[in-house]
């Protein structure tokens, strides 16, 4: 994912300061967002809003590539932001890159 | 790779569940060709006798649309009927000459009705009642014709005559048997619904053999002669007498039937690529007419087909319904009774109820049911549980609603109510909602009605009651809640499986249990991650790992998530004393952080609420307290009232026993919450009788109460045993709860694990056998030793990062 050109790529922390299956809260100007981290380290970004009642998606359980949010148990697909049948609705996905074992995320510039 | 090739020969509802289970798990592996003789797509067979009777029609009955064939890439074939199978060459062969090759064939033939040999059984208007062209051709004959007699007095004939009869005609049923029904219900409920029928205008004629259909000169049928010479007039005759499995095609092929395709538990025939399910298979002997065994058996023949190889099928415990609207009846199991059965009856022919009951050993073994069958679903549940029914047994007859329980599970009277009334209170939805739910969507169970409408899906307190909807709304096609339940869709294994895998197999951490238990899924889900991981640790104390990762939020941070993402936070306050200097400090916390809200719970300690994450460690560091586990399915809280040290009733000191016993179980994790009272005296200012452990002082010593809830449904807690000193009073509830932590399902409460085992066997384990009991008591001693206070932990650095955020500033941000 490429950041278009009004936004900065920003280092976040180290991927293992994210634990295996498990999130980390990142607080921005723009909002909360959470980055979680698989069991195959892969990471993703999400606003820490659960679609459907606005949970933090952050504190809930991360399996496979999805997260269960801790307020009613919606799945949130991690990869794409939606939630999974028969609930319907999106989280915002943040264009976010691992590099030499540290994470990255693209914010808009102000 | 390519794909395999499966045929289905049979487009009805057990071939067509079967690949939409199939479907489900394995969408790539076949190329799928369907062959049907009926020139529609599938349809709901059960829904042919509300069409009759013109409560439905023919367009809202289609389960699968074309264009669902279509979408699923799936080959359709209707009005073509497989006349061979060429099992050398894999091939099937239809009636125009057309073949299918298959890698994998299935069939579902279905059955056909049973056709009388008697004279003038070919007649015009001599027809079966099986397909939409029999109905059709009733619902014909119902417009042009005056006179029909039904051969068959069983669910099929008496709908069918039911039918006819809203359709305006003169209709008689023939019946060889002394009653209706008489494979359903004994001779009294029989003799209700034949009363209740005949005010509906239907006549009998039982005990009647027919001898002859007679004809006109045309070939058409006009009458109906029995043995004896009586005859009686006949325009239209429906033959209702039974149905035979349809096995001429399998046994044209070699394929060994007895009565119907004779199939393995996995549902394979005797040709390893051939599978059969339906009502044409023949299994341990049994071929079923319902639809609810079918789809068992669709269940776990596509779990087979698609190579996963779990899952047998092993027979079904039968129910009946009767759809004639305003007729309600239910039978289930041996409800005829016999040698070795007690019954207990109810009897209200004037009132048009009668209800019977069969026991035996102590189980309810049979019901049946006539005018009031709100309870069926219930019966039905013990029936299939084979719960000891002895507690019970008093109030059985009166359903579920008198066993004590003034909650709002599921007793409620789902016929009785009103599109509009609520049925789920957690997430609002109406009778009407989940009724429309379950006829568009074609949901049989209740796991579908959780996905689609929400109800049931979060407290679980009304899931009766949906249980109770769909069966008034689908009849006998009803599929109950399996008693043996996967623990989530990861696998197939039900949680007493995997309990057992983990003593047995001495399995400590996950990935261990996911693999021996072959999970479909890396890492589970967030239902059965936080189960495995409270197996692991009360069956391997001091050995497996705990995962935080597997736990919910309020066990990972040690407080309770709130609907805005605050926490709260309730420290430690046993038996509910406190004291100045702990007041002092709790004020001047909730100053320091400015806490919204401090709050008195239920559990005599103090709440505060709305506690930002982040201030969570320091929060619990300025209290100087232990952690309450306030959040957890963990030990909660032990309630006392004053006792002796002040009041004139009391009889023992229930304060400190309270707080000793509150001391005994600190940090302890269970299945579920666990909460304890300690009354003084029996006034039960504590309200002990509500508690999981409830602890009731007399004169003489201790009262131990057990399986109390005061939740969703109120449960009173059942007597176990009196004691006399206080170490007792710990030695017995320590070891009821260890029994309970080693063998009860994640998140049953105690009074739904002393429903499954009953309390005569936790009487035997607790207080009978006192080596047992000190042996349980002793391990809990031992899992609980040396467990450290999590707030304390934390506050010296564990998991320090779940508790910091990271704070990122754009560049060109105020900082």
């Amino acid at each position: 994912m490429n950041a278009p050109a009004t936004q900065q790529w920003l280092r976040v922390c180290a991927v293992n300061e994210i634990p295996l299956l498990g999130s980390r809260l990142v607080e921005c100007p723009s909002g909360n967002i959470a980055v979680f981290r698989t069991a195959e380290d892969n990471v993703f970004a999400l606003l820490d809003r659960c679609p459907h009642k606005a949970g933090p998606l952050s504190q809930g359980i991360v399996h496979g590539e999805t997260v269960t949010c801790p307020l009613h148990s919606w799945n949130i697909d991690l990869k794409s932001g939606e939630a999974k049948a028969p609930d319907v609705g999106c989280a915002r996905r943040y264009p976010v890159e691992v590099r030499d074992g540290d994470v990255f995320l693209a914010l808009a510039s102000a | 790779m390519k794909k395999m090739k499966l045929v289905v020969v049979g487009n009805g509802m057990a071939g067509i569940r079967t690949v939409e289970e199939l479907l489900a798990l394995a969408p790539d592996l076949y190329d799928i060709t369907v062959f049907g003789s009926e020139p529609h797509p599938n349809y709901n067979r059960i829904l042919l006798s509300p069409v009759l009777a013109g409560e439905q029609e023919f367009d809202n009955i289609v389960l699968n649309p074309r264009s669902w064939y279509e979408e699923n890439g799936i080959t359709l074939h209707t009005g073509r009927t497989i006349t061979r199978i060429d099992r050398a060459r894999r091939r099937v062969i239809a009636d125009d000459g057309g073949e299918a090759e298959y890698d994998r064939l299935l069939l579902a033939t279905g059955s056909t009705p049973f056709m009388l040999p008697v004279p003038g059984k070919d007649l015009r208007g001599v027809i079966a009642y099986r397909d939409i062209a029999d109905t059709q051709a009733m619902m014909d004959a119902a417009s042009a014709k005056k006179h029909a007699v039904v051969i068959g007095g069983g669910l099929l004939g008496l709908e069918a005559a039911n039918g006819l009869k809203l359709r305006g005609m003169t209709v008689s049923v023939v019946h060889l048997g002394d009653w209706l029904l008489d494979r359903q219900l004994d001779a009294t409920a029989g003799g209700l619904l034949r009363r209740s029928l005949e005010e509906r205008g239907l006549s009998f004629l039982l005990g009647r053999q027919t001898e002859e259909i007679v004809g006109n000169a045309e070939g058409e049928a006009c009458a109906v002669r029995f043995k004896g010479g009586e005859e009686v007039p006949a325009q239209l005759v429906v033959m209702a007498v039974g149905i035979r499995p349809n096995t001429a095609l399998a046994e044209s092929a070699g394929l060994y039937c007895n009565r119907g395709i004779v199939v393995s538990d996995v549902l394979q025939t005797f040709d390893p690529r051939i599978y059969a399910v339906g009502e044409c298979v023949s299994h341990r002997g049994v071929a079923y007419g319902l639809v609810a065994p079918l789809f068992e058996q669709a269940k776990v023949c596509a779990n087979h087909l698609a190579r996963l190889g779990i899952g047998q099928y092993q027979g079904s415990v039968l129910s009946t319904k009767l759809k004639v609207t305003g007729i309600d009846l239910f039978s289930a199991g041996d409800f005829m009774g016999g040698e070795g059965c007690e019954d207990i009856v109810l009897s209200d022919p004037a009132g048009g109820v009668y209800k019977k009951l069969v026991i035996k050993d102590d189980q309810l073994v049979g019901a049946c049911l006539y005018g009031d069958t709100l309870d069926a679903a219930w019966y039905f549940k013990l029936l299939r549980e084979g719960r000891k029914i002895n507690d019970l047994r008093d109030t059985l007859m009166f359903g579920e609603s008198a066993i004590g329980d003034v909650g709002v599970a599921g007793q409620s009277r789902a016929a009785a109510m009103q599109d509009s009334d609520e049925v789920c209170g957690c997430n609002g939805v109406c009778k009407g909602t989940i009724v429309k739910a379950i006829k568009d969507q074609g949901l049989f169970t209740v796991d579908d009605v959780k996905k689609h409408t929400k109800a049931a899906s979060s407290c679980g307190s009304c899931t009766g009651l949906v249980e109770q909807i769909l069966m008034n709304t689908l009849g006998s096609s009803f599929q109950e809640t399996p008693k043996t339940k996967a623990v989530c869709g990861c696998t197939d294994h039900t949680h007493g499986e995997i309990r057992k895998a983990i003593r047995e197999q001495h399995l400590t951490t996950h990935l261990a249990v996911y693999r021996f238990l072959e999970w479909r899924t890396p890492n589970g889900c967030a239902t059965c991650r936080p189960a495995v991981n409270y197996y692991l640790l009360s069956t391997w104390p001091k050995e497996a790992v705990d995962d935080p990762q597997s736990r919910f939020v309020n066990e990972r941070v040690h407080a309770n998530i709130q609907k805005d993402g605050t926490f709260s936070v309730i420290p430690q306050m046993k038996g509910g004393v406190t004291n100045p200097s702990e007041l002092r400090r709790i004020a001047d916390v909730a100053d320091k952080y400015a806490v919204p809200m401090v709050k008195v719970t239920g559990g005599q300690r103090i709440d505060l609420l709305g506690v930002k994450k982040e201030d969570l460690v320091n929060v619990w560091k300025d209290l100087g307290m232990n952690s309450g586990h306030a959040y957890g399915k963990s030990i909660r809280t032990v309630k006392t009232c004053v006792g002796s040290e002040f009041c004139r009733f009391g009889t023992q000191n229930s304060t400190q026993m309270g707080i000793d016993l509150e001391t005994m179980l600190a940090n302890m994790w269970s299945p579920h919450k666990v909460k304890l009272a300690v009354s003084g005296c029996p006034r039960n200012c504590a309200e002990a009788g509500i508690k999981d452990v409830g602890v009731i002082a007399v004169d003489s010593g201790w009262e131990l109460y057990v399986g109390g809830n005061g939740g969703i449904k109120t449960e009173v807690a059942q007597f176990l045993a009196k004691v006399k000193t206080s170490d007792e009073v710990k030695e017995y509830s320590g070891a009821f709860l260890q029994l309970y932590r080693e063998e009860a399902y994640y998140l049953d409460r105690t009074v739904h694990y002393i429903a499954r085992v009953g309390l005569d066997y936790i009487k035997r384990q607790i207080v009978d056998d006192a080596a047992n009991r000190k042996a349980l008591y002793e391990r809990l001693l031992y899992a609980l030793e040396g467990l450290p206070d999590p707030w304390a932990a934390r506050i010296a650095g564990a998991q320090k990062q779940e508790y910091i955020p990271i704070k990122l500033i754009p560049a060109g941000e105020p900082a």
